[in-house]
């Protein structure tokens, strides 16, 4: 008797059965946040290209991620909530006993933030605050991961950490002005095993950023690279470097990622 | 905001060099079901400053559900009840409504639906 699999010989209830648990499955099983349990506010940024391309750069290293088990994630500018909800589920299955803290300047950003995780069924703690003002002393050297998608745009400077939704993506000049201040405050915060990703574009001059991060003795590699019709993006991922001596095989993508900012980012600045 | 949280914060006011433990004042909290993780519950142990979780559950009006002062880390892997009543402390209390208070300045930092607010004033930068 022949019993290879044909849809078309099921009987109709069986057809929406299957389809219906298909869809709650397949609901049930969504590795990151969903657009519509996203919560919004006018003055609080929406996901856009670069939350998606953040998100995609951790589902990309999601394996990685649940080989390392962190302990302590934190992510810096929550914003809407959408990024740390995202990490928060797609590391819940493998990582259950790790905390989250999501920070955010806008008090409007940190409360959309807690509405986003509720409405996902994830938690995190939530501090309004300058970057991670206050949370610096205690937590230094606890965080296994750590999140950024900073405010990059090249703007004036007085724009810069305004209220609202402006502090989302006003950068100064070269968009730097926030990223430079973020980079110590991680090197701070890392853990000697923690990584760090956060979202860069062309004109913050990336090569310049791996540098002053490989100062530190800090590896780095290109996780996502997107070009959009305004912007290019890069999601750029840093760790210690000793880590990389201990040899621990998760590194095969890496590639010389300074040569590639000589050969393709040089006309930038 | 839960307790392991207030463990972990200190004011950040220039110049401040006693900021911590931030007194803890509670007008709201609600207890909510964290899944036990003991090997969590184990790793974050050293990190905890005993007497701040002490504070902060008192300030709650928990004052038998930890002792007074820090148990030896052996009664991490020998006792079942204490493992618990830390998980209790640590994760499943959270602070509604309330303040955190600098133990140096006296300066209030709200707390407002479970998120305390650390943003500080120009002159305090």
């Amino acid at each position: 008797m022949d019993h290879s699999f044909d849809v078309n010989s099921l009987n109709p209830d069986m057809i929406d059965k299957k389809r219906s648990n298909k869809l709650a499955s397949s609901k049930m099983l969504s590795n990151i946040a969903q657009i519509p349990l996203v919560s919004q506010h006018p003055e609080v940024y929406e996901p856009c290209d670069d939350s998606f391309a953040l998100v995609d750069a951790l589902l990309a290293d999601r394996t990685n991620l649940l080989n390392l088990q962190p302990r302590f994630c934190m992510e810096v500018g929550c914003g809407s909530g959408y990024v740390i909800a995202s990490l928060a589920i797609m590391l819940h299955q493998g990582c259950s006993g790790a905390q989250y803290f999501a920070t955010d300047i806008n008090p409007q950003a940190a409360e959309t933030t807690a509405s986003t995780l509720e409405a996902h069924g994830v938690h995190a703690e939530i501090i309004c605050t300058d970057l991670a003002s206050g949370l610096r002393k205690r937590l230094a050297g606890m965080m296994d991961v750590i999140v950024v998608n900073p405010p990059y745009v090249p703007t004036p400077e007085e724009e810069v950490g305004c209220e609202g939704i402006t502090a989302s993506w006003a950068g100064g000049e070269n968009g730097r002005k926030v990223i430079d201040r973020i980079l110590p405050i991680v090197h701070s915060l890392l853990s000697e095993k923690g990584w760090f990703y956060m979202v860069t574009l062309t004109a913050n001059n990336p090569s310049q950023i791996c540098s002053m991060m490989r100062e530190m003795g800090y590896a780095s590699r290109i996780v996502v690279q997107r070009s959009t019709e305004e912007e290019s993006l890069h999601i750029i991922k840093f760790w210690r470097e000793h880590m990389e001596k201990k040899g621990s095989g998760s590194w095969i993508s890496q590639f010389p990622l300074l040569s590639f900012w000589r050969s393709s980012g040089g006309s930038s600045s | 905001m839960r307790l392991l949280t207030h463990n972990m914060l200190a004011c950040n006011i220039k110049g401040v060099t006693n900021g911590y433990p931030l007194r803890l004042e509670a007008e709201k909290w609600v207890e909510k079901e964290v899944n036990f993780n003991a090997d969590f519950l184990r790793s974050v142990f050293p990190k905890i400053e005993w007497p701040a979780l002490v504070g902060a559950v008192r300030a709650l009006g928990c004052h038998d559900l930890l002792p007074q002062d820090a148990p030896n880390p052996s009664a991490l892997d020998s006792d079942d009840d204490f493992l618990r009543r830390f998980h209790r402390a640590l994760l499943q209390l959270h602070v509604e409504e309330g303040a955190l208070v600098c133990p140096e300045t006296g300066r209030r930092f709200p707390i407002s639906k479970g998120i305390p607010n650390m943003l500080l004033h120009e002159d305090e930068v």
